[in-house]
C-alpha cells in the first residue's frame, strides 16, 4: 500500500524528538482522524538549522514528519514555507488518496512552527496563518469534547 | 520470514482437506444442480450433503439452511427479508449498535425505505443488557437483530435471555453469527433464535459460502429473484465447490470444536496477560464472556495502523479499529459506542487465533510487541500523558 520511501521513513523516522531550546514550535490537530503532529525548529541568520518531531498518528503521518523535518533543514525561512502537501508526498513517492491529509499535517505543523518563530522575533504574522490559528483551535475542542 | 497469522475474524486459512474436497467440484464434476442428468444429481447431492453438514454444526433442520453468498448477504437478507414480509404487522425494527456493517446499513436502508429502528446502546463491554432491549420494544417491533460475537472486541451477547424477550413480543429474533458460528458452540434453539447467519471462511472454509437459518415456517422475502434455487428462496445457480467445501469446513469444526477452543483460549489468555503487563494497555470487550480466541486491546498514545506496519515488517498479521487504520478514517463504531474516548480508540489493536497458532507464535508476539509499542510511544508527543486532552475516568480498567 505504501511506497518504498514512505516505508522507509517510518520505520527509521528521522529527526525523533523536541529541540529544547527550539526558535519555533508547532503544533497541528487532524481533523479528519484526530491526530496530532508536533514540530520544533532551530533557526540561525535565517536558516533552519534543526527540526525535530514527535507525532501521534499513521503510519504516514509519522513518514510525512520524518520528511518535512528532512526537507526543511538548511532551508531559508521563505523556502520552508514553499514546503506543501504535495512536495512532501512527492518526495515520499506518492500517497494514497486517503493518506493525503497526513501530509497536510506536516506542511501544517511546519508553518505554525514558522509562524511561532517568526512571532517570537516580532516578525508580522500573514492573514492566511491567522485564519489558520483558529481552525487548528476548533480542532483542540472537538479532541477534547471526544 | 515466517508469518504469524492473528487475523482470524478477518479470515482463516482454507484447509488442505476441505480444499481437497472442494476441487473435484471445480474440475470434472462442474454439472448445474438443476440439469436431470446425473453430472447434474450429483452437484445436486453434494449441495444436500453440505446442508446437512452446516445444518449439524448449528443444531438445525437441513431444510432451514439457506445457502448465501456471503455473510453480509445472509445478514442482508435476513434484515431486509423479515422486514418486508412483516411490514403489515408494524414497521420499526431494533438492532444494537454493535453489529457489523451489513447489519448496520441494511437498518439505515429500511429506515430510508420509511421503517423506523431504534438502534441499542452497549455497556463498557460491549453488551446489550436485555433490560435496554425490553424498553425499545413497541407494539409496531416485527424484528430485533443483535450480534451474537463481537469480531472486534469479542463479546458474546446474552443471546437466550434477549430472543427469549423478543419472544415474548411474538417477535422475530436473527443474530448475526458469523464470528462464532465454527468457534463456539452455536446451536438454534439453544439461543432461541428464529433467523442466524454464518460463513465458511471463518472456520477454515472457502469464501463465497455462507449460509442464513430461517426456522421453519417462517416467511421471508427474497433478497434475489430468479429461478427456484434453494426452494425460490435464494435465485441464481449455485456456487457447488465452495458450498462443498463449506460443508467440509462445518463437518470438521463440530468435530474439533471442544479441542480447538481450548487450544485457542490457553493461547489468548497467555497473549492477554502478557500484553497488559505492558503500562496503559487496556484489554477491551468483555474479560470472560468473550471468544476463546479473542484478544483485543487499546494501547494509550499510539495508533493502531502504526501498529500493524510495524507488526507486519515483524511478520505478525493483525487488525486494528483505529480511524487511521479504516478506509472511512472513521474510529471503529463498536469502540466508540462501548464509551472509549476517540483518542483511546486510536490505539486499537485486535489478535484473532487460530488453530495453527502455537505458543510460540505467541512468545515470539509478547516478545517483539512490547518494543514497538516503546518505539511508537517515543514518537508520539503524548508518551508522558494525554496533558490537558486527557479524559480520565472514562479509561476502561485494566481487565
Ligand atoms: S494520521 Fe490518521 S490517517 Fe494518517
Amino acid at each position: 500500500m505504501y511506497s518504498k520511501e514512505v516505508m522507509d521513513h517510518f520505520m527509521n523516522p528521522r529527526n525523533v524528538g523536541e529541540i529544547p531550546d527550539a526558535d519555533g514550535v508547532g503544533e497541528e490537530g487532524n481533523p479528519t482522524c484526530g491526530d496530532v503532529m508536533k514540530i520544533s525548529i532551530k533557526v540561525k541568520d535565517g536558516k533552519i538549522i534543526d527540526a525535530k518531531f514527535k507525532t501521534f498518528g499513521c503510519g504516514a503521518a509519522i513518514a510525512v514528519s520524518s520528511m518535512v523535518t528532512e526537507m526543511v533543514k538548511g532551508k531559508t525561512i521563505e523556502e520552508a514555507l514553499s514546503i506543501s502537501k504535495e512536495t512532501v508526498a512527492e518526495a515520499l513517492g506518492g500517497l494514497p488518496a486517503q493518506k493525503m491529509h497526513c501530509s497536510n499535517l506536516g506542511a501544517d505543523a511546519l508553518r505554525r512552527a514558522i509562524e511561532d518563530y517568526k512571532s517570537k522575533q516580532g516578525i508580522q504574522t500573514p492573514k492566511a496563518a491567522k485564519t489558520k490559528k483558529k481552525k487548528a483551535k476548533t480542532v483542540k475542542k472537538t479532541r477534547k469534547g471526544t | 520470514m515466517k508469518i504469524r497469522y492473528f487475523d482470524h475474524v478477518a479470515t482463516n486459512p482454507l484447509r488442505e482437506e476441505i480444499l481437497e474436497a472442494m476441487l473435484p467440484y471445480l474440475k470434472e464434476e462442474f454439472g448445474n444442480p438443476l440439469s436431470p442428468y446425473e453430472l447434474g444429481t450429483r452437484a445436486r447431492t453434494a449441495i444436500e450433503e453440505a446442508r446437512e453438514k452446516v445444518a449439524s454444526l448449528i443444531g438445525a433442520k437441513p431444510s432451514a439452511v439457506i445457502f448465501t453468498s456471503s455473510g453480509a448477504e445472509a445478514n442482508n437478507f435476513a434484515l431486509r427479508g423479515i422486514a418486508l414480509a412483516r411490514q403489515n404487522k408494524g414497521k420499526h425494527i431494533i438492532v444494537s449498535r454493535v453489529e457489523h456493517h451489513s447489519v448496520l446499513n441494511s437498518a439505515r436502508f429500511l429506515e430510508k425505505s420509511g421503517f423506523t429502528v431504534t438502534f441499542l446502546p452497549v455497556d463498557k463491554h460491549g453488551m446489550v443488557e436485555p433490560d435496554t432491549l425490553k424498553k425499545a420494544i413497541t407494539k409496531e417491533t416485527t424484528l430485533v437483530s443483535i450480534i451474537h460475537a463481537s469480531p472486534e472486541v469479542g463479546t458474546i451477547q446474552p443471546i437466550k435471555e434477549l430472543s427469549a424477550i423478543a419472544k415474548e413480543n411474538d417477535i422475530i429474533f436473527h443474530t448475526d453469527a458469523v464470528a462464532s458460528a465454527g468457534n463456539i458452540p452455536v446451536d438454534v434453539n439453544e439461543l432461541g433464535v428464529d433467523l442466524l447467519s454464518l460463513a465458511a471462511h471463518q472456520f477454515y472454509g472457502p469464501k463465497g459460502a455462507a449460509a442464513l437459518y430461517v426456522r421453519p415456517g417462517l416467511r421471508i422475502v427474497p433478497l434475489i429473484y430468479g429461478g427456484i434455487q434453494e426452494n425460490g428462496r435464494r435465485a441464481g445457480t449455485e456456487n457447488v465447490p465452495a458450498i462443498v467445501g463449506m460443508g467440509k469446513a462445518a463437518q470438521m469444526a463440530k468435530a474439533e470444536l471442544p479441542e480447538k477452543m481450548k487450544h485457542v483460549k490457553k493461547l489468548r489468555d497467555k497473549l492477554i496477560e502478557g500484553i497488559t503487563k505492558v503500562e496503559n494497555v487496556y484489554l477491551t470487550g468483555h474479560p470472560t464472556e468473550r471468544l476463546p480466541g479473542h484478544a483485543s486491546f487499546c494501547v494509550e498514545f499510539i495508533e493502531g495502523e502504526a501498529m500493524l506496519l510495524m507488526l507486519a515488517a515483524k511478520g505478525i498479521y493483525a487488525a486494528s479499529g483505529s480511524a487511521c487504520s479504516s478506509k472511512a478514517l472513521k474510529a471503529s463504531p463498536v469502540l466508540l459506542s462501548m464509551g472509549i474516548p476517540a483518542s483511546l480508540a486510536q490505539g486499537s489493536i485486535v489478535f484473532t487465533l487460530g488453530s495453527e497458532n502455537s505458543e510460540e507464535d505467541i512468545d515470539y508476539l509478547l516478545s517483539e510487541f512490547p518494543q514497538i509499542i516503546s518505539r511508537l510511544r517515543e514518537i508520539s508527543p503524548y508518551a508522558g500523558g494525554w496533558g490537558n486532552t486527557e479524559e480520565k475516568g472514562q479509561c476502561i480498567p485494566k481487565k
